[in-house]
């Protein structure tokens, strides 16, 4: 078992908390772990991204080499594409489909949703918008943890047992509000993925 | 022994390290890719319960200071800092190895290749080499950690200080790390044997030397048995590689049942000269896959050019920025023939759709408020010139501000305002955060007030040192009594708060001092928002 993810998004959006919690929940199941991520200048609203591998066996390099990514998991449409090349020929985009417009150039965000859903293997839907609904707009990163969930080799029983170990200091409600975000995210993706 | 296994950055297992390791002190002052370590030791438990030594320091040369008088008294200290804190640390680090260690000394650099938040790419090894100290260079999570014991005892060992070189990429990555349940004793007082070793007269120093070069010996041979080196023989004579610290996985990364070359994987310098002299007599060619700039390459090649030894310097690999692997893959492709494969990847191309998202000043900040403020002014000035210095207002270079002319080294925006100022410059500002100012800027202000220079200082002070995400400052509530106390003018240190509405009055008071004609002090003042709203939520719990 491998899975090599690349976590994508705008410094301050919250990559890191899906990190920690895939982390843990591989750490948990003794798998191997090896976590790169970006910390300093970028953080300050620039790109931002994870390099996150897990598997059965030692992971020899903190990043990931191109075209070999099983994922890109990312809060952010084109910051989805910036990490195409990475991506294996089959791999799979789950994407936030409501862009941070932060930088006066930024594409036209029909024209970026067309190129990813071009891409086959992709889940892309407005992630705020579940997470408003369901819990709390905080809560989106943790909808696309879960609309990330069926594809990364881990039983979702186990990332909701470290989402809970992680949010646990913030509170029962924290948890529970958490893990509400995190069933709508997978549920979604179970029923867009199928079609 | 039992062990715990914990998710630790490669900072973080540095940390771990040195606590496990007996740790009494640790020194440092904040910088990318370092920061991790000395956060992580303020936060443990072991900490508080033995009294470690654990706060910031002014700057990187007062933290190497600090240590230095620690390792004196024989207790266990590191030094924590980025490439180019060395640089400023650079005075008592090289003079370091003349005085020798009593306690374990282990001084730690982090590097960053590629300069993902830096202004250069300089390799800390050259600074350890140049002062003749023992080098250490963990290849992964697991090696850090086990490096900070080996590390102390190597220090006691021989009586020197060691260099510990970091790198960005492990610096920041995450693995899990087996830690031993029980952390080691520290140690009690004790003085050192030669106390005349650490007065550094000429005639002491004269002696220290000889003695200094006879150990380097000792540290030499010390590279060839290291755990950390290690020759791993293979059957295709081809090629030969050396590879150093974090270069290795993506070495191993390429050929997961067995790297086919003969490889001499190197965590400790001085080189060691037998491993790589039957690797040269072994192989046809050798290639040097080295993370950071060519420094074991320079010293191979030397000056004759040896027409066998691959690397950065004849091509093979990119000359600048960190490796990858697949930049390792390209370069074992082009020294082996027969391993074009390795390169042969159906890879996505790059989107149209990217374009770049440079890192902003965050919404609400009051550096923003000054640089609105700063702009107005200066636009009714015919050739007005700001110099600034290194912190998150070194994004005011960027768009929408484009406010700053110069950014050079820790405290380089008074001193240049100054050199600008005694050409003729005017209106020449400066422009610097307050853990800066305290770091570095405080010297060169005298020099600006005992000639009273004429240029404008504005310190924007957020009461934090922001860029490394919010470590205490040094200076935080005294910055216009240091001013005071430096010299300058009561009449001309005044304070402002950063705040929108404060834009007219802001303008006002930038302009009358730039029209001063004489040195002038401006602190305007506002907690960075980021901490600010970390401040409020710990006040809510």
């Amino acid at each position: 078992m491998k899975t090599d993810i690349i976590l994508a998004g705008v410094g301050g959006q919250g990559i890191l908390s899906i990190a920690t919690i895939i982390g843990k929940a591989a750490l948990n199941e003794n798998l191997y772990v090896k976590q790169a991520e970006v910390h300093g200048m970028s953080q300050r609203g620039g790109d931002v991204q994870s390099n996150l591998r897990i598997s059965d066996t030692p992971v020899a390099s903190d990043i990931i080499p191109l075209a070999s990514a099983d994922i890109i998991i990312s809060l952010e449409p084109m910051e989805a594409l910036r990490y195409l090349p990475f991506l294996k020929k089959d791999g799979w985009i789950v994407t936030n489909s409501r862009p941070v417009v932060n930088i006066p150039n930024y594409p036209d965000i029909e024209e970026v949703m067309k190129e990813i859903n071009g891409l086959g293997n992709v889940v892309a839907f407005d992630m705020e918008e579940l997470a408003q609904k369901v819990a709390s707009p905080r809560a989106s990163n943790m909808v696309l943890l879960g609309a990330a969930s069926p594809f990364l080799k881990l039983e979702p029983e186990k990332l909701e047992k470290a989402l809970e170990e992680v949010f646990a200091r913030k509170g029962e409600k924290m948890v529970e509000m958490n893990l509400a975000a995190f069933r709508a995210g997978r549920e979604t993706a179970t029923d867009n993925s199928k079609s | 022994m039992k062990k715990n296994k914990c998710l630790l950055l490669g900072d973080e297992a540095l940390a771990m390290g040195a606590l496990y390791s007996g740790l009494s002190g640790a020194y440092g002052y904040p910088g990318t890719p370092s920061t991790e370590i000395l956060e992580f030791i303020q936060q443990a438990g072991l900490t508080k319960e033995r009294n470690i030594h654990s706060s910031w320091s002014a700057n990187e040369k007062t933290a190497m200071e600090e240590a230095l008088g620690m390792s004196f008294c024989g207790k266990r200290a590191i030094v924590t800092m980025k490439h180019v804190g060395m640089n400023v640390a650079a005075d008592p680090f090289v003079n370091s190895s003349m005085t020798g260690a009593n306690g374990g000394l282990v001084v730690i650099a982090a590097d960053d290749p590629s300069m993902h938040s830096s202004q250069n790419e300089q390799d800390s090894r050259f600074y350890g080499d140049f002062a003749y100290l023992p080098i250490l260079e963990p290849s992964d999570q697991q090696e850090a950690f086990d490096m900070m014991g080996h590390a102390f005892s190597m220090s006691e060992k021989y009586g020197l200080p060691v260099l510990l070189r970091m790198v960005t990429r492990l610096s920041h990555s995450r693995a899990v790390v087996e830690v031993p349940e029980e952390a080691a004793p520290q140690n009690e007082i004790h003085y050192p044997a030669n106390p005349r070793q650490w007065v550094l007269m000429p005639a002491i120093s004269r002696q220290r030397y000889k003695r200094l070069l006879e150990d380097y010996k000792s540290i030499q041979a010390a590279s060839e048995n290291s755990p950390f080196n290690r020759y791993i023989d293979a059957a295709d004579k081809s090629l030969g590689i050396i590879v150093n610290g974090i270069a290795f996985n993506y070495l191993s990364e390429l050929f997961p049942d067995g790297i086919p070359f003969p490889t001499v994987k190197i965590s400790q310098y001085p080189l060691p000269k037998h491993m790589i002299r039957r690797l040269m007599d072994e192989c046809a060619r050798v290639l040097v896959l080295e993370e950071g700039q060519p420094f074991i390459e320079t010293k191979l090649r030397g000056l004759m050019d040896n027409a066998k030894i691959y690397g950065r310097l004849s091509g093979e690999v990119e000359r600048t920025g960190e490796l990858t692997p697949d930049i390792v893959a390209a370069a074992v492709a082009k020294s082996a023939p027969g391993y074009a494969h390795l390169t042969k990847k159906e890879s996505k191309g790059v989107s149209d759709k990217v374009v770049a998202r440079p890192p902003a000043l965050c919404q609400g900040c009051g550096h923003q408020d000054v640089y609105h403020a700063l702009n107005e002014v200066l636009a009714e000035y015919e050739n007005p010139r700001v110099f600034g210095d290194i912190g998150c207002y070194t994004l005011g270079f960027l768009s929408p501000f484009n406010a700053i002319d110069t950014c050079v080294d820790m405290g380089a925006s008074i001193t240049m305002a100054k050199g600008a100022a005694d050409a003729g410059q005017h209106p020449a500002v400066a422009i610097i955060g307050d853990s800066t100012f305290t770091h570095s800027g405080m010297t060169g202000l005298l020099d600006a007030i005992n000639e009273n220079s004429n240029i404008t200082v504005i310190i924007s002070d957020n009461l934090t040192t922001g860029m490394t995400g919010g470590q205490d400052s040094a200076g935080t509530g005294k910055l216009e009594s240091i001013c005071l106390g430096l010299g300058a003018d009561p009449d001309h240190v005044r304070t402002i708060t950063s705040l929108p509405k404060n834009l007219g009055e802001m303008k006002a008071l930038f302009k009358s001092e730039i029209d001063y004609p004489g040195l002038s002090v401006i602190v305007s003042r506002r907690e960075c928002i980021q901490v600010a709203r970390r401040h409020a939520t710990q006040k809510k719990s």
